[in-house]
């Protein structure tokens, strides 16, 4: 099962390091993961998403709250919550591909952000899903680069992960 | 007034109490060597090698329930410390190890005598520190202590460069130390405690499994104030022993995989399981599915949330410091009237008893060469129970643990989790810091006591009397073993040529040695160590190369799945 767990953490340096080393020695799956400072700038807020079991989660969960520098830790996957990955992705666009190309971006809501004779920089944001979905719509040879982010997700409602 | 960050380490070391620093100098901490030169409050002692520095430490704090301070310096210094900083984390033993860096300018430019300790460290400790400001010290310094202690217990390193140690900054120790970010839970949950107190009282044939943790939380008293009301069978792991009398009738001995017969049956076929303090490791119950194929309720009482249900499902899971949640458990079957079912117990201690009557400790009494078990039985009794007893890894730490009946806590010292050869004479010296005057026994082998060898050093210099039982069988004894039963007997470089005169050797680092070659001589042997007070005694016993620890329960085997001596 896909999970994605939402960790506040102390904003030092090292504790990204814990958390990964965490992973490594356990064995556990990293999908994505990113990390960031949030308005409290001595908090980093790390979204990482994992896939194991219901007991391999719960033993993920409980060893990131055993880090000392974790303060919260959250498994969104358990209610309902909203989940977003950016992909920059630069495809070739000549000729009459241009206009596909075009028309592609927009039917997956993508905004061309540069361009030249031969290519479109396209940026989207969705769920890790979606940005699959895009890709395998693209022509494999088409697809000169991709950059994504890995999930940041957030809880639905009210339901709010502070200190 | 500003202290330098060398005087404000040694200001915080008085401050915690610390008695004893085992250490090893080195550049980048000659500022902090300077410090403790002048004054006489912190003692520190020279070991000979920094792995003897950190199981010294650790040895001092498993005997006594204070932390450990171990002190090296950059590069080396941390690598040769790594061993023994794991060896605490596994056994959970609180320590604060202080590294030296190199300047913070020279971090990261492959400085001489550089290492990232930081990095190095972080799978082996609770947590650890680099120190880039003099004026974040004091307060760090109190953090690792806090944290060693508190919670499930630790090692905690601090790394600090040697220009933070020459900075200067005012300097006031922190009395007390709150981080939003670890607050680990004391009480255990009320429901879950009723919950537990139920399905104690109507269990039929119960067991109680206790560990390391009923050690480490001071709770011997407690849990044996529960057993006994209860009137249940208790069995320990290796890291528990002490943590239950051991003479008393109601114990089965260690279960594991060279627990006793009687401990690892009762434990297999018991309808409730109450465990305190322990984790279900891999040498405890064996194969996790084996185990889970009988039906039986588990109480588990574990300060670290992530033990529990880790290997082993269990019923009702109890997150608090031991001793607390256990005098709760006993306050509240008082209060409910508990009696026990006097007629299912009596059925189930009579399983037991047939259980028992496999004697599957014994061994050949009249052996013409001289059989370890018969050393540790005679240790047993010279000794009258008493002695503190630290142990290396492998046949004779096995042996020790089946024989020596430890009938309190923190007497047994042995590196259970990470099994670490060489722990033993340098855990000894702690030991023996913390407990001056009492008896100290390392129980060791030809093998294991060669890894620390050079701290016969440093037991001269500190005249600590230690009585080495050197069970030497000329083999690496649990590696022969295994070779014997799985590997066709192939002793693939298990057996050890060339190996040292340990009498003379003994006798060139100043110490007495006395070797040892037929059972009738053991028991003077023992006995004219044991009298030696002022003196370390190497006694080098010559035992059977061929004799195995049983009963054995084959790594990946169900617990049930005994190996034991007859069918040999």
């Amino acid at each position: 099962m896909r999970h994605i767990i939402s960790i506040m953490l102390e904003n030092e340096p090292g504790a990204l390091s814990r958390v990964a080393g965490l992973f490594s020695a356990r064995g556990y799956n990293i999908e994505t993961l990113t990390v960031a400072p949030t308005e409290d700038e001595s908090l980093s807020r790390m979204t990482i998403v994992t896939t194991g079991s219901d007991d391999v989660v719960e033993q993920i969960t409980k060893q990131l709250n055993k880090l000392v520098e974790v303060v919260k830790v959250v498994d969104l996957s358990e209610a309902a919550h909203i989940e977003r990955e950016l992909m920059l992705i630069k495809v070739r666009a000549m000729g009459k591909e241009r206009e596909e190309m075009k028309r592609m971006s927009d039917i997956f809501r993508g905004r061309i952000i540069d361009v030249t004779e031969s290519t479109y920089t396209i940026e989207l944001t969705g769920t890790g899903a979606k940005l699959d979905a895009f890709i395998q719509a693209l022509e494999h040879s088409a697809i000169l680069e991709t950059v994504r982010t890995g999930a940041s997700g957030i809880g639905r409602g009210e339901r709010v992960l502070k200190v | 007034m500003e202290l330098t960050g060398a005087e404000i380490v040694v200001k915080c070391l008085q401050a915690e109490g610390v008695e004893y620093v085992f250490g090893y100098p080195g550049g980048a901490v000659l500022f902090i060597y300077d410090e403790l030169f002048k004054q006489d409050k912190v003692k520190h002692i020279l070991v000979r090698h920094e792995q003897g520095a950190t199981h010294a430490a650790d040895g001092y704090s498993r005997s006594s329930d204070k932390v450990g301070v171990a002190l090296v310096t950059s590069g080396p210094g941390v690598t040769n410390a790594v061993t023994g900083i794991a060896t605490a984390y596994m056994d959970s033993i609180p320590m604060v190890i202080i590294t030296g860096q190199v300047p913070t300018h020279a971090i990261g430019l492959d400085a001489f005598q550089e290492c990232d300790t930081v990095g190095i460290t972080r799978p082996c400790v609770k947590h650890n520190f680099l120190v880039k400001d003099v004026k974040d010290l004091a307060l760090t310094i109190k953090k690792a202590f806090y944290l060693a202690k508190s919670g499930r217990p630790g090692p905690v390193l601090v790394d600090i460069p040697k220009d933070v140690t020459s900075a200067k900054c005012p300097f006031q120790y922190p009395e007390t130390v709150t981080m939003r970010s670890y607050n680990p839970v004391v009480k255990g949950h009320p429901g879950q405690i009723k919950k537990a107190v139920q399905l104690l009282a109507e269990a039929n044939r119960p067991i109680v499994y206790a560990g390391g943790g009923v050690v480490l939380s001071g709770a011997a008293k407690q849990l044996t104030t529960l057993v006994r009301m209860l009137g249940f069978p208790c069995t320990n792991t290796l890291m528990g022993l002490g943590g239950y009398p051991a003479t008393d009738p109601l114990f089965l001995g260690m279960l594991g995989m060279h627990g006793t017969y009687e401990a690892n049956m009762a434990m297999q076929n018991c309808d409730v399981l109450l465990a305190v303090g322990a984790r279900f490791d891999d040498r405890v119950i064996g194969n996790p599915a084996h185990f889970g194929q009988v039906q039986r309720k588990i109480i588990h009482i574990d300060i670290d949330p992530s033990s529990i249900s880790k290997r082993v499902k269990v019923d009702v899971p109890i997150v608090g410091n031991v001793s607390d949640v256990l005098e709760e458990l006993s306050r509240q079957l008082e209060a409910a009237g508990y009696k026990p079912n006097q007629k299912a117990l009596s059925a189930w201690w009579s399983q037991i008893g047939l259980w028992k009557s496999k004697d599957c400790l014994k061994y050949d009494k009249k052996s013409k060469i001289i059989k370890p078990q018969f050393v540790l039985e005679r240790l047993y009794e010279i000794t009258k129970g008493d002695a503190f007893v630290t142990s290396d890894v492998g046949q004779h730490q096995m042996w020790a643990a089946q024989f020596y009946k430890f009938d309190k806590p923190r007497r047994w010292i042995n590196s259970g989790g990470l099994g670490t050869m060489g722990f033993g004479l340098p855990a000894a010296m702690g030991v023996q810091f913390a407990n001056p005057g009492a008896t100290v026994a390392c129980v060791t082998g030809e093998a294991s006591i060669q890894m620390c060898i050079q701290e016969l050093s440093t037991c001269k210099q500190y005249r600590l009397p230690i009585k080495i039982v050197n069970l030497n069988n000329k083999y690496m004894g649990m590696v022969r073993q295994w070779q014997q039963f799985f590997h066709g007997n192939r002793y693939s470089e298990s057996y050890m040529d060339a190996l040292p005169d340990f009498v003379k050797l003994a006798e060139s680092y100043g110490h007495v040695g006395i070797k040892v070659e037929e059972p009738g001589d053991v028991e003077a042997a023992l006995k004219d160590a044991f009298k030696r007070k002022n003196d370390l005694v190497f006694l080098d016993f010559v035992t059977d190369q061929t004799e195995n620890v049983y009963p054995m329960v084959q790594g990946g085997k169900g617990l049930t799945e005994m190996i034991l001596a007859e069918e040999l």
